[in-house]
């Protein structure tokens, strides 16, 4: 499904990929671990295509070159990033965003736009996913609220939109463990065969909820280390030396 | 991709110009001129008098210079005051109304045949110097409500407007007003009698059609104690290179608990992506509450090179209220200085104002707003807020603020903020499918949120739709 190979991305001449590759089959659930600075987020959005990296490298979605594709083409080829800081929209309401991006996405593939009722119907079990409340629906979009409603409410799109990519970054952080809990049985309530999750974070705790089928190891923007989630415990034990190039953690004789 | 040409006309689509037959002055002001306006309209003695006193006062008044307007010299005597399609001047039923302007309205989108008409909406019909037909008069009448143009008020009911006419606007109030006093050529009136809720909503809808006229149009609204209205205003006018002058003076009454809700969408020509032509908006709005009354000013203002416009309330009588909500969208080479006055005399008032300004492109944009409190203002209130949204580099945002307190009791708020709007919320909406000019008037709309909520609903999905063409080729 997702095929990137040698990525790069830079900001003017500090480079932060530095050749990743990465396969993603259809219905597998990845985890990109790694320490801060390394490349996570960048990793995200050059997926998602954020302006003001320069990229180079491959990254194709069935096949489709995701780089060549401004964002919105690229929600449309499916692709959906839960965001690790939403973005507030003041005076928008959460439902009408929601509707326009819908149809947005409905639009550019070439199917007709949801109905009032149908549209009604979908967010409302949605809503139940992430145990919302109906007002909810009312706001406008992510002001005012809460961290814990903020990434709810990132769960609440993915599920209205179903991609056949969600990129999560950095979902778990700032979360009480209730809210935890919600966030990633929504996750899996939304895993299938035919959609793939990347899921990118600090913590080995958020992959107790979502087990992962590989986890990934990102330092200074390249992979440096693939398995399955035995990775992450062991990560959780020792922290990130083991990859770092530091002579402590070579001492210590950790095997990698 | 679209070329620049295309974004720009799909910019303005009132741009177009009617060829109509009409009779025009020739350019020039002075006394003669005041006169032929007069003589046209057949005025009694009294309103030339009052028209020649206007001209003498605008004679020794200079124009204002203390708005951060930018602003081409105008030459007065270089404008014709009086431009009138020729018909009939009286029309008894809309089939009387010249075909070519009722096919202008019908391109404008306000049909004026009878059975096209909008069932709730009364309309007046202003082209250039004149008043071309004014819809549902005889229903309006059935409930008591005046509805006509004013220069039928002045023959039909020239008390009231001799009681009325420069009661809140006086002719030396500024500049401006003073030269409308003395040209001013036809507009709207409305009188809505004690106890009665006017039926349905009136509006007028003016449009400049013929070139290097001015438009100096004269609005009135008298609401007798305990009656309601909400009335509209939209304006239009062609694409040209050169400027044109719109100088109107609005006066409303509110008598004791009425209520007069008045709400503008201005879309006059804006000029093009240089700067070349448009209208220069110079106009004096204001109103006065007795006890209890309420008079409530919504505007949307996205046309015009240059605004010169603060809708005030006079809150003379005790617990009376006075509200501004503005939305002015400065894009291209636009410049708008707007804002509201608000002068508390009355005990227990209270007024609200809410500006949001968006400037784009080249766009200049200034609030400017005055809240006085007279000593007698006991225990009264404001509330004000101004936020401004900048898009790109190139435009400006202004917050200009006056505070007058005599009163210690009364309590005055205001709060400001600047934002621009964030590469993080397009890039936000556009992860989730949508292109970057739908993004942009989403969030923009967004912003405007708390003023198009007092709009009239027909009107607030109009001013959504307008603002989004504004905003159009302001992106990327």
């Amino acid at each position: 499904m997702l095929h990137v190979e040698n990525l790069t991305a830079s900001i003017g001449d500090k480079p932060i990929l530095n050749g990743l590759s990465l396969d993603v089959g259809a219905g597998e659930v990845h985890a990109i671990m790694g320490p801060n600075g390394s490349g996570k987020s960048t990793f995200a959005h050059a997926l998602a295509g954020r302006d003001g990296y320069e990229i180079s490298g491959v990254a194709t979605l069935d096949g489709a070159d995701l780089l060549e594709m401004e964002p919105e083409d690229r929600a449309a080829a499916g692709i959906f990033m839960g965001f690790q800081y939403p973005v507030e929209i003041p005076g928008v309401n959460n439902m009408y965003f929601l509707r326009t991006a819908v149809n947005s996405v409905r639009r550019a593939r070439g199917e007709d736009e949801i109905s009032a009722r149908e549209f009604l119907k979908v967010a409302q079990e949605a809503m139940e996913l992430v145990e919302m409340k109906q007002d909810f629906l009312n706001r406008s979009v992510n002001a005012g609220f809460s961290g814990g409603e903020k990434k709810r409410n990132e769960i609440l799109q993915m599920a209205m939109m179903q991609p056949k990519l969600a990129v999560l970054d950095e979902t778990d952080s700032g979360l009480d463990i209730d809210a935890l809990r919600v966030v990633a049985s929504g996750v899996n309530s939304l895993r299938g065969p035919e959609r793939s999750i990347i899921v990118i974070t600090h913590y080995q705790r958020l992959l107790d909820y979502i087990k992962p089928d590989f986890v990934h190891v990102l330092v200074e923007g390249k992979i440096v280390e693939s398995g399955d989630h035995t990775l992450a415990l062991h990560l959780e034990e020792k922290g990130y030396a083991d990859f770092l190039g530091d002579p402590d953690a070579e001492l210590s004789g950790a095997s990698a | 991709m679209r070329g620049i040409e295309e974004l720009t006309e799909a910019n303005y689509e009132f741009g177009f110009s009617t060829d109509l037959d009409t009779d025009v002055a020739p350019p020039g002001l002075s006394e003669d001129t005041v006169r032929l306006i007069s003589a046209k309209k057949d005025e009694p003695e009294w309103l030339l008098e009052w028209r020649l006193k206007a001209f003498a006062a605008w004679q020794e008044m200079e124009e204002p210079d203390w708005a951060k307007l930018n602003i081409a010299p105008i030459d007065y005597q270089a404008i014709s005051y009086w431009a009138a399609p020729k018909q009939k001047p009286v029309l008894d039923s809309m089939d009387d109304v010249d075909p070519d302007i009722r096919d202008m309205f019908d391109k404008l989108g306000i049909p004026l045949h009878e059975q096209k008409m909008r069932s709730n909406v009364a309309v007046d019909a202003i082209v250039d110097s004149v008043s071309v037909t004014t819809t549902f008069k005889a229903t309006l009448l059935e409930a008591g409500v005046v509805f006509c143009s004013f220069s039928e008020a002045v023959q039909d009911y020239p008390e009231l407007v001799k009681e009325h006419l420069g009661s809140v606007v006086p002719v030396r109030d500024n500049f401006f007003a003073a030269l409308n006093s003395a040209v001013f050529s036809d507009g709207s009136f409305c009188y809505i009698p004690k106890g009665v809720r006017c039926p349905m909503e009136l509006s007028t809808y003016f449009r400049i059609n013929s070139m290097n006229t001015g438009q100096f149009e004269r609005t009135l609204i008298v609401a007798e104690d305990d009656s309601h209205v909400s009335y509209l205003e939209g304006c239009t006018a062609p694409q040209r290179d050169e400027n044109q002058l719109h100088a109107a003076v609005v006066e409303l009454v509110a008598k004791d608990r009425a209520e007069i809700k008045y709400s503008t969408v201005q879309n006059w020509y804006p000029g093009d992506e240089n700067g070349l032509g448009g209208i220069y908006n110079f106009v004096t709005k204001r109103g006065r509450a007795h006890e209890d009354a309420k008079i409530s000013w919504t505007q949307v203002e996205t046309g015009s090179a240059i605004t010169w416009k603060y809708p005030s309330v006079i809150l003379q009588g005790d617990r009376s209220i006075g509200e501004f909500y503005s939305v002015a969208l400065t894009s291209k080479h636009q410049q708008a200085d707007t804002g509201t006055k608000m002068i508390h005399i009355g005990a227990d008032t209270t007024s609200t104002v809410i500006s949001k300004g968006i400037s784009a492109a080249k766009g200049q944009n200034t609030y400017r707003g005055l809240v006085k409190m007279m000593r007698s203002a006991e225990n009264a209130r404001n509330y004000t807020q101004c936020d401004s949204l900048l898009i790109g580099k190139e435009c400006g945002a202004h917050t200009v603020p006056y505070i007058e307190v005599k009163n210690p009791t009364s309590k005055v708020e205001h709060e400001a903020s600047t934002s621009t709007v964030g590469e993080d919320q397009l890039y936000y909406c556009r992860q989730r499918g949508m292109n970057e000019e739908d993004a942009m008037a989403m969030i923009v709309n967004g912003f405007c949120r708390e003023v198009f909520n007092e709009l009239p609903m027909e009107f607030a999905v109009e001013a959504q739709r307008l603002l989004s063409v504004s905003l159009e080729g302001s992106v990327g």
